[in-house]
């Protein structure tokens, strides 16, 4: 197992490189300029390329790259081209609400959908099986700052139980933090309770077809049980697969949700940097999503053991 | 269980205790939606608008503006001319200091104009007219000019980007290519850097030591009184939400509400909107004077035939209400605005423009027209200027993009057809584009001037002379020389005007008309 987990370690590091080389070549290759952007509107080309030189974009790209990734290796993430702070010291401030945003969504997505997705394999074929099938597509359907805007109109403006925008850090207190997360954490969770739900669903009902269920039920199991330690434990792989795909997916996928609510996290550096055109810091987000999606997925395989005791690395 | 009940008795002795030592008094805290996010925080080093309304917090200037455009002095006791002109004896009054409690010295306020004359034209063009610069004494300098000029008191009252602020003398000794990081100023707010998170919120405390001046406030000028204890610019990048938040209460104060919004806020009575005549902006169309066919003057000019106001103005703003067409191209009821020769342009005589490109010998070379997509108060300008022109007999090469890759592109000298540009539009706070000097797309020096590279002797001298002159009465004459000359040969084209108004609670009390928001002034009644 410790070798398995080694060589998917190993593994990760071409794969970093792969991602470092063409996030580099896609930001140099469009046709944006950090430094017009900085020098403002009444800067002169001659200020302009002075900037350009200070920022170092005027040196060749393969020296570029040689130097970025040169200070990659030793840990240095740069500086950002706007915030004059390091990459490293931003994303640590912007790494506490991205990743409560994506616990507060991951936990709400994995307590309904698994339920929904049980209860209408059990009903499979009854009002309840379409109702939450059809809940499902709409999940699917709906774009994320619809089911926002939605939200907010009902929860912040209209009952005014919820604030409308906003974070607050946990360390001010637990209750103003769950509370400002609740309605983005509802936004973003619709689309994975959808996903979760129909999976657990399909996953479910394929087991319930197997022979050792039919064996359960004839023991005189109850059906509770035949369910959630028979049926679900073993359809639980696919299930498990796609709520990490899921994480891995909202690591990258809180922009719209942090913009909409306003929650100074990952998402929402990683648009305001993009519209800055401020490569240090877009390069390391990027390298960052893509680290945490080769964990998750390293993690991932490794709960299939625990899950599966024929599954041996 | 006896533990635990002293365990829970001692923790609530504690909570006790801790609210019965809070002090009486509530520190008053004012939340702000500003017009972007603060990103860069050196305001002589960038002329971005976010970043002149921070440095209005932060520091302080020699002289102001007030409401009525007539220079004051701010941090200045008074200032004194010579009878030739060439000399300003100026003295700072008694008691600035800088937020590390250093006092204001004359050798910080020379560092500091010797900077900002290194970056903004305005500047760069007083300084031109400076010979030395030299302190007395504790609280008076000298500037000796070459020859006279106007331009020093306008310079240093300038009340847009960039505002000639004073730092102290290590940070204004700062290469003024390179950004400081020192933001020690001397205006009525500090800056709380620990607590500055771009992309989420931005800090200002009260500067308890600021000596304000003992007249009430007015513009830039008179007292700025402090009467909030902290500001905090927050950063919602989405305006319905802004518009929730301050509906709901949980922001005071939001810059740029959207226009189509607007309704929404006015139907709520805890809302108050401000239309402040200051808050003016101007819509520009910008050739280049590199490339075919904006090459030649007599194909620019047709532009002025074949466009009209209105439906520039329509288009981007939409609501009769907030939209002003103006064809003075120094800003309609300003003091140097006039129409003066503007009749026949700017009204679609199509037959007109039609007959500038035959005469001209338009040879359909395609117009490459820069079209911003991401930045609502511009996208829909650059249609109405493809529509405008075809009808004119233009063939228009509309290319649509984001504001910032079109940022980056306008400063490419190549040809059209090889990555470069020949015309897009965008808008300017009125306070920048008030005087021939301060509007910077008049700048005719061919390489250095801004991008579009207009090349005109004729129009630099009528800048120059303007800059030479101190009489309000012929300052006006030169300037309506420059609008005549400016529609000869195309550096710009007024395509009209707007007013942006501002949002904010009602209880909100204070606010100044002036070209930027300031937050001196302002409190939050009960």
């Amino acid at each position: 197992m410790i070798g398995y987990i080694l060589r998917r370690l190993l593994q990760t590091i071409p794969v970093m490189l792969v991602v470092a080389i063409f996030i580099f070549l896609m930001l140099r290759l469009t046709p944006s300029d950090p430094a017009a952007i900085i020098a403002g509107d009444n800067a002169n080309a001659d200020q302009v390329a002075q900037i350009r030189r200070q920022l170092g974009l005027d040196l060749p790209m393969l020296q570029q790259f040689v130097i970025w990734i040169g200070k990659v290796l030793t840990g240095d993430l740069g500086e950002s081209f706007f915030f004059k702070k390091t990459v490293a010291a931003l994303v640590g401030e912007r790494i506490e609400p991205t990743l409560s945003l994506a616990f507060f969504t991951i936990m709400i997505a994995v307590l309904v959908a698994v339920p929904l997705g049980v209860l209408a394999a059990h009903r499979q074929g009854t009002w309840i099986d379409r109702l939450v099938m059809g809940f499902s597509v709409l999940g699917f359907s709906l774009p994320v700052f619809v089911i926002g805007y939605l939200l907010i109109y009902v929860f912040a403006i209209w009952l005014n139980w919820l604030p409308v925008q906003g974070y607050q850090h946990i360390s001010q207190g637990v209750g103003g933090w769950a509370q400002r997360l609740i309605l983005p954490s509802l936004t973003l969770s619709v689309i994975y309770i959808a996903l979760i739900a129909r999976m657990t669903r399909a996953s479910l009902l394929e087991v319930l077809s197997e022979d050792y269920i039919r064996t359960a039920r004839a023991k005189g199991q109850i059906e509770r049980k035949v369910l959630f330690r028979h049926a679900l434990r073993n359809a639980a792989v696919p299930i498990v697969t796609v709520i990490g795909l899921g994480i891995a997916l909202l690591i990258g996928g809180v922009v719209v949700t942090e913009s909409l609510f306003t929650i100074p996290g990952l998402g929402r550096l990683t648009v305001d940097a993009v519209l800055a055109r401020d490569y240090p810091t877009i390069q390391a987000v990027i390298l960052l999503f893509s680290f945490v999606y080769v964990m998750i997925n390293l993690a991932v395989d490794l709960i299939y053991t625990l899950l599966d005791p024929r599954i041996r690395y | 269980m006896i533990q635990l009940r002293k365990a829970i008795l001692a923790a609530a002795c504690a909570v006790g205790l801790s609210l019965a030592a809070t002090p009486s008094f509530s520190q008053t805290t004012l939340k702000a939606v500003m017009h972007s996010d603060l990103k860069i925080l050196d305001p002589i080093w960038t002329t971005a608008y976010i970043v002149r309304n921070h440095g209005y917090m932060i520091y302080d200037t020699l002289l102001a503006q007030d409401e009525t455009g007539a220079i004051k002095p701010q941090m200045l006791e008074k200032y004194e001319v010579s009878a030739d002109g060439k000399t300003y004896a100026l003295t700072l009054r008694d008691g600035l200091l800088w937020h590390d409690g250093k006092p204001v010295t004359p050798e910080d306020c020379i560092a500091s104009i010797k900077r900002w004359g290194a970056r903004d034209s305005m500047g760069q063009k007083m300084m031109s007219f400076v010979d030395t610069m030299t302190p007395n004494d504790a609280r008076t300098f000298t500037i000796q000019l070459k020859e006279p000029t106007g331009l020093v008191l306008l310079g240093l009252s300038k009340p847009s980007s960039n505002v000639p602020f004073m730092m102290p003398k290590r940070v204004a000794e700062t290469d003024p290519t390179k950004q400081i990081e020192d933001f020690t100023g001397s205006g009525p707010f500090v800056f709380a850097k620990d607590e500055w998170k771009p992309g989420d919120k931005t800090v200002y405390l009260k500067f308890d030591k600021y000596k304000p001046r003992s007249e009430p406030a007015s513009g830039m000028a008179g007292g700025k009184v402090a009467k909030i204890d902290r500001i905090e610019w927050l950063a919602v990048s989405d305006q319905q939400q802004a518009v929730n938040a301050l509906q709901k209460g949980e922001i005071d104060f939001l810059e740029q509400p959207s226009i189509d919004l607007l309704g929404t806020l006015k139907k709520d009575a805890s809302i108050t909107i401000v239309e402040s005549p200051q808050a003016k902006l101007q819509y520009v169309f910008r050739p280049n004077h590199l490339h075919k066919p904006f090459d030649n003057p007599k194909i620019r000019q047709a532009l002025w035939y074949a466009f009209n106001q209105e439906d520039f103005l329509m288009a981007a703003v939409g609501d009769p209400a907030y939209i002003k067409e103006c064809k003075a191209l120094f800003i309609c009821g300003s003091t140097f605005g006039s129409v003066k020769g503007t009749d026949d342009v700017l009204t679609s005589n199509m037959k007109k423009a039609q007959e500038l490109l035959k005469e001209a010998g338009y040879d359909g070379t395609p117009v490459v027209l820069m079209h911003s997509t991401d930045l609502k108060a511009l996208t829909n300008l650059a249609p109405v200027a493809k529509s405008l022109m075809e009808k004119a007999g233009f063939k228009v090469d509309m290319q649509s993009m984001d504001w910032q890759t079109l940022v980056a592109r306008r400063t490419k000298k190549d040809a059209p057809s090889a990555g470069g540009w020949n015309a897009f539009l965008t808008s300017w706070v009125t306070a920048d584009v008030m005087n021939p000097v301060s509007t910077a797309y008049l700048n005719s020096s061919c390489e250095k001037a801004l991008f579009g590279w207009p090349c005109d002797e004729t129009m630099e001298k009528l800048r120059d002379q303007f800059a030479r002159e101190s009489d309000p009465a012929k300052q006006k004459v030169i300037a309506e020389a420059v609008q005549a000359r400016n529609m000869e040969i195309t550096a710009e084209i007024p395509v009209g005007e707007y007013l942006q108004p501002l949002a904010m609670r009602k209880n909100v009390k204070g606010l100044l008309i002036a070209p930027a928001p300031v937050f001196w002034n302002i409190e939050i009644t009960k």
